[in-house]
């Protein structure tokens, strides 16, 4: 197990690695950079300013300086934030941003395995028919619609939930964005795991299991749940990619300090070095719970331990 | 009738009968499939609402009196009123809703229409090379798709529309280079079944290069799954987009898309929640038909489920 874990991160960085590069290089050829303005600078300003930045050097050598200073732990200066570094900023959007991704991840993950087995259960009776309504509207309508309906509802309508906006600590402004950002991870992961525990209840060991007197519960909890699994698990390393993207439109739908809207701001103001820091802890983030899916891959079906 | 036996008669008259039949009738795949889809009511009514909702997108603004970006000062942020003719209401800046949905519906499909292609020939070249030559250029082709995967890409996407600007013709491209993985992956799948088939070593055996091969004979033979998956390729670029476009990268003013219009009616909805409300509806129609259709076609099409 540990050995496939080793390899498993090994062959994961190199990733991390090519994508920052290609962020790198596409941001600097693309047209503009982060002191354009209206007003310019005076000339000795702005070259004292970009030697600062090192953007005076060649570009080569402007992405070995951004790498080793990446190794080193350190992300640079930011470009349109004058008076912090990549780092602080980033430490600023981390905790919520993590907080509000993992809060989503787990809920949505448990809700769409419950939901996933109780319309396999109830297959073509009433609550599979009500499940597969919930489940459509989660994968069609786009988060940005169903966020923006929920705010006006629970928020403005009803007033049972703050609208927008973020007080730490308080679970009340975290519910409408989880929901949202839980609703279509979900439903997909509902719709894989109610197709693959209709295939599962027809094997044979289920019929075995039910012929020897097993309960239906019993059945399902110790021989069917494990295998049906499966492919909901090795969907959860692209669901994270979509969790993700959700993120960015929820930060933005209900004004939350994450590091999504850092992120979008960072882009249009060509703030290279925000850019890069961003895209760099949303890959090590991705790469980091991607290993924990396939450790529990691994951990569900042993042929891929061995391959 | 006189002197025949029963029996006779009885003959006399199935041999008649034989006679006037018209030969079977044998049943197609593609007969099958049209069948097959007609039969299936969710995707049939899908199909009427698309087409009305293109008719909408694209006949539509000859029937209205205003232009997507035409102020009317006498009426501002007012809601439906059919005397005045805004059906839909208008929005802050006067201009008729029902112009701008048309507009955003119209342009919302052809950024579709357009990525989508666009994804769909870079999906099949990439795949049917991968498929074809197989061995170590397939095992690097595929091994950079997978990487690819990995990758959030929607940061991508917003890099590079940050970058080309708000260029709506780079915009499509974008979008579309960056939603061909599925395709090459399908497409790489068939290469590999197809290129053993009798029809490609034919062609081989007669001098055929391994493009025209690839181009001439393995290509036209993928149209199935292709259509497929394309149609299911649609919705979701329509989700990119409208998504880009509500974080305000996308289609700029006074243009507008579904998603645009969207953004804009989303923090004012409850002043004026006609102008979140309609195109929504649009939106999520647009959305599910196209889904609905799309695994109709599937159903329809597949051989896997005859």
């Amino acid at each position: 197990m540990l050995r496939y874990a080793t390899r498993r991160v090994l062959s994961a960085l190199p990733i991390a690695f090519i994508a920052v590069t290609v962020c790198f290089f596409i941001l600097r050829a693309a047209p503009g950079g982060p002191f354009d303005s209206d007003r310019p600078l005076p000339p000795e300003v702005l070259a004292n300013v970009r030697a600062y930045y090192n953007l005076d050097q060649p570009l080569f050598m402007q992405y070995l300086l951004y790498i080793g200073g990446v190794l080193r732990g350190d992300l640079g200066p930011s470009m349109s934030s004058y008076d912090f570094s990549v780092s602080e900023l980033m430490a600023i959007g981390m905790p919520f941003s993590l907080q509000l991704g993992l809060t989503a991840f787990v809920i949505a993950t448990t809700i769409g395995v419950l939901t996933g087995m109780i319309a396999a259960v109830y297959k073509n009776k009433w609550p599979d028919y009500l499940l597969v309504l919930v489940v459509m509207i989660g994968v069609i309508v786009p988060n940005f619609l169903i966020g923006a309906l929920l705010q006006l509802w629970f928020g403005v309508y009803l007033r049972w939930l703050p609208a927008g906006g973020w007080v730490p600590g308080s679970w009340a402004h975290l519910v409408l964005p989880v929901a949202v950002l839980s609703w279509a991870h979900a439903a997909r992961i509902s719709r894989l795991m109610r197709g693959s525990m209709i295939e599962t209840l027809g094997t044979n060991y289920v019929r075995t299991a039910r012929s020897k007197g097993l309960g239906e519960r019993m059945v399902l909890a110790r021989h069917a749940i494990k295998p049906a699994l499966i492919p909901v698990v090795s969907y959860l390393g692209p669901g994270l990619s979509y969790l993700l993207t959700g993120s960015l439109v929820v930060e933005q739908i209900f004004g939350l300090p994450g590091i999504g809207r850092y992120f979008i701001q960072a882009a249009l103001n060509r703030d290279y070095g925000m850019v890069l820091g961003t895209t760099l802890f949303y890959m090590l983030l991705i790469i980091a719970l991607n290993l924990i899916v396939d450790l529990v891959y691994a951990w569900l079906d042993p042929k891929v331990r061995y391959r | 009738m006189a002197g025949l036996t029963q029996k006779d008669e009885v003959l006399t008259r199935y041999a008649e009968k034989l006679s006037t039949l018209k030969a079977p009738k044998g049943r197609s795949l593609t007969d099958d499939a049209i069948r097959r889809m007609l039969a299936n009511k969710a995707a049939m009514v899908s199909l009427f609402v698309l087409a009305a909702i293109v008719l909408f997108a694209f006949v539509g603004p000859y029937f209205v009196p205003w232009g997507y970006s035409e102020v009317d000062w006498a009426s501002i942020r007012k809601p439906p009123d059919f005397e005045a003719g805004h059906f839909f209401g208008t929005d802050h800046n006067g201009r008729d809703l029902l112009a701008r949905t048309m507009f955003g519906t119209q342009m919302s499909l052809i950024v579709a229409l357009v990525a989508t292609t666009v994804s769909v020939v870079i999906g099949i070249a990439y795949g049917a090379i991968a498929g074809y030559f197989g061995g170590r250029v397939d095992a690097v082709m595929m091994r950079i798709v997978d990487m690819l995967y990995a990758l959030p890409y929607i940061l991508f996407v917003i890099i590079l529309v940050v970058i080309f600007g708000r260029n709506p013709i780079l915009l499509f491209v974008g979008i579309g280079a960056i939603e061909w993985l599925t395709m090459a992956r399908i497409v790489r799948g068939q290469t590999l079944t197809l290129k053993e088939k009798e029809f490609v070593e034919a062609a081989r055996a007669g001098g055929a290069k391994p493009w025209t091969i690839i181009f001439r004979h393995i290509v036209p033979n993928l149209t199935g799954p292709v259509v497929i998956y394309a149609t299911l390729t649609i919705p979701e670029i329509i989700i990119v987009e409208s998504f880009l476009s509500y974080l305000g990268l996308g289609i700029q003013e006074p243009q507008t898309s579904l998603g645009t219009l969207i953004s804009t009616g989303a923090p004012v909805a409850e002043v004026t929640p006609w102008m979140l409300i309609y195109p929504g509806i649009i939106l999520v129609s647009l959305l599910f038909c196209l889904t609905y259709v799309g695994d109709g076609l599937r159903d329809a099409l597949d051989p896997k489920d005859r």
